[in-house]
């Protein structure tokens, strides 16, 4: 492996706490935000890590754990999103704005409060773009709990959301109480995103929530197969982002290692670009299959 | 084949944010009816339904299915709403759409049984929709989705089926084949039907009875008792005139009524 990555990969606790947090948090991520993107509240779930910044530097300035900041930030404007209509399609784009600006300006106000308390820019840093190896061991516990709450909370809901997330009407109509549901899911999207600011920084954890997601659903056709693909290309993203990063620290003389945030990105985006030329390809040979007269109707459908 | 007596609507009156929308709205429908509710956009058809739905409340009157009092989520009743706009690369089947129709409602951990994938597989044939079952839905033509739709209401096993414009956007062939499938579905499935639509024409083959919705007002009966010029003129408060030619009616409009001249005594204006 000596000619791939440099030695000691592997054997470093810091990558092995990395790996494993990124694994368990891109899973998170990717699953919310299959239903995000299918909800089209993607625009929200980006407000939210704004919001969780805003958790994150005030956790700072208290001295709390930024995990505790993030999520706390998140749930709250998760809150206010609801109490301002963000369940209302017409009313979602003005309750997200609303929070997203009044998010920004207490970041603005925290981070400034942050600068004056400590010399350096590392925290700031750390909020906005994360640093999954300066996380502690210990927090892994907390974000194992805190993934599987999340993702049983979204088993127990699955089929009354991805039916609302489809029509609401047709939810309405079969009973589904949808402010509820879309409240419950608010806080999941609020947690997860709190979670993934963690690995790649509050300010980028839409990456990680959005991207995996958008790319599957350009390529799947069930849906159990977009949330699975969608939490592979999650967890190779974090991991190989990790795994870069780390080597990235010999790729220069002055030995200075690139963020890990910028390579998961990255990836994401080169994961993207590849799932959206996949679809394409699949989407016009499933025209061209359906207009072949020659073809029998046993094999007319999707090849 | 009409039965008995399923759903009936008595002196409802709607109003949404304190402007009346529907007044004095009184029809019934029996077991395997074919019903048209006929208006023109913004008549309050949808509305209408809503309320047949419980997801709108009326501010007076009732609304009984086999003699009792409505409540939200009826299993009895299915629904087809106006538009659900299917992306195209929403990742579901048209199969595990329809499964939806069983247990989509449902919270909690569960597996669907055998006895689920066979009604889904039921309707789907019902509904011939078999042969692009296993397509993503949001890749399918408006004809297809409106019968994926119906097989998704269907699938529940209700007693009356609420469609709310479903002819509206397709093109004329797809308009004959969906009329024919809920025509199919009244007589042997012994479903009722209650379809909205702006253009009663296509419908004039296969309906029992008509519930026409103008000017908040609403007339019920079989097409000859309600569309009529003095049953017309009645509801939307002007002189209208009915022509039919070549088996189509076409309802044209005349002058003003006098308003005294708006509220005949007839058939068509009280549940029968």
């Amino acid at each position: 492996m000596h000619w791939i990555f440099e030695p000691g990969l592997f054997s470093n606790d810091s990558v092995r706490t990395a790996l494993l947090l990124g694994a368990m948090v891109s899973v998170v991520s990717a699953t919310v935000g299959v239903f995000t993107v299918l909800r089209g509240q993607s625009f929200a779930g980006h407000a939210l890590t704004d919001v969780a910044t805003a958790g994150g530097a005030a956790a700072s300035l208290a001295a709390v754990s930024p995990l505790v900041g993030f999520i706390g930030g998140g749930i709250v404007g998760a809150g206010a999103m609801d109490a301002i209509g963000v369940q209302r399609v017409k009313g979602r784009d003005i309750a997200t704005g609303v929070v997203l600006g009044a998010a920004m300006g207490l970041t603005a106000l925290f981070l400034y409060l942050v600068t004056l308390q400590s010399a350096t820019t590392g925290a700031t840093q750390l909020i906005l773009f994360g640093s999954v190896f300066t996380v502690a061991p210990s927090t892994l516990p907390e974000v194992a709990m805190l993934s599987v709450v999340v993702l049983v909370g979204l088993v127990l809901i699955r089929r009354p959301l991805l039916l609302s997330s489809i029509s609401v009407e047709l939810a309405a109509a079969r009973g589904i109480r949808l402010r509820a549901t879309g409240v419950a899911f608010m806080v999941m999207l609020a947690v997860a995103v709190g979670l993934s600011a963690i690995v790649i920084g509050s300010i980028l954890s839409t990456a990680l929530l959005i991207g995996p997601p958008a790319s599957t659903l350009k390529v799947a056709s069930r849906f159990m197969w977009a949330v699975s693909l969608a939490c592979v290309l999650g967890v190779v993203a974090t991991g190989l982002g990790i795994v870069l990063a780390y080597d990235s620290y010999y790729w220069f003389p002055s030995h200075r290692g690139l963020p890990v945030s910028f390579f998961v990105v990255s990836i994401v985006v080169i994961e993207f670009a590849l799932a959206s030329l996949v679809g394409r390809r699949k989407l016009a040979r499933a025209v061209v299959v359906q207009h072949d007269p020659t073809k029998a109707p046993e094999q007319v459908g999707w090849v | 084949m009409a039965g008995n007596d399923l759903l009936r609507v008595e002196d409802v009156d709607v109003s949404l944010s304190g402007r009346v929308i529907l007044q004095d709205v009184n029809f019934r429908i029996n077991e395997g009816e074919f019903t048209g509710l006929i208006g023109s956009n913004g008549a309050g058809k949808t509305t209408l339904l809503r309320v047949i739905l419980g997801l709108q409340a009326a501010a007076r009157g009732r609304v009984t299915v086999h003699g009792e009092q409505l409540t939200r989520s009826n299993r009895s009743i299915g629904y087809v709403p106006q538009k659900v706009l299917f992306e195209v690369d929403l990742p579901i089947r048209v199969r595990d759409f329809v499964a939806l129709g069983v247990d989509g409602h449902r919270y909690g951990v569960f597996r669907r049984s055998r006895q689920t994938y066979d009604v889904v597989e039921e309707m789907l044939h019902a509904v011939e929709a078999a042969e692009f079952s296993d397509r993503r839905i949001g890749s399918l033509s408006g004809g297809e989705q409106q019968r994926v739709l119906i097989a998704h209401a269907l699938v529940s096993k209700p007693e009356l089926l609420l469609l709310d414009e479903p002819l509206a956007n397709l093109d004329p062939g797809s308009v004959q084949e969906i009329i024919a499938l809920l025509h199919s579905v009244a007589t042997h499935q012994h479903v009722a039907i209650l379809l909205s639509a702006h253009e009663m024409n296509p419908l004039l083959p296969v309906m029992d009875r008509v519930v026409y919705v103008a000017n908040g007002k609403v007339a019920s009966g079989t097409t000859d008792e309600v569309v009529r010029p003095d049953v017309l003129s009645a509801l939307y408060g002007h002189h209208v005139d009915v022509l039919r030619v070549h088996g189509r009616v076409l309802v044209v409009a005349g002058e003003n009524l006098d308003e005294q001249q708006a509220v005949p005594d007839h058939p068509a204006f009280v549940v029968e």
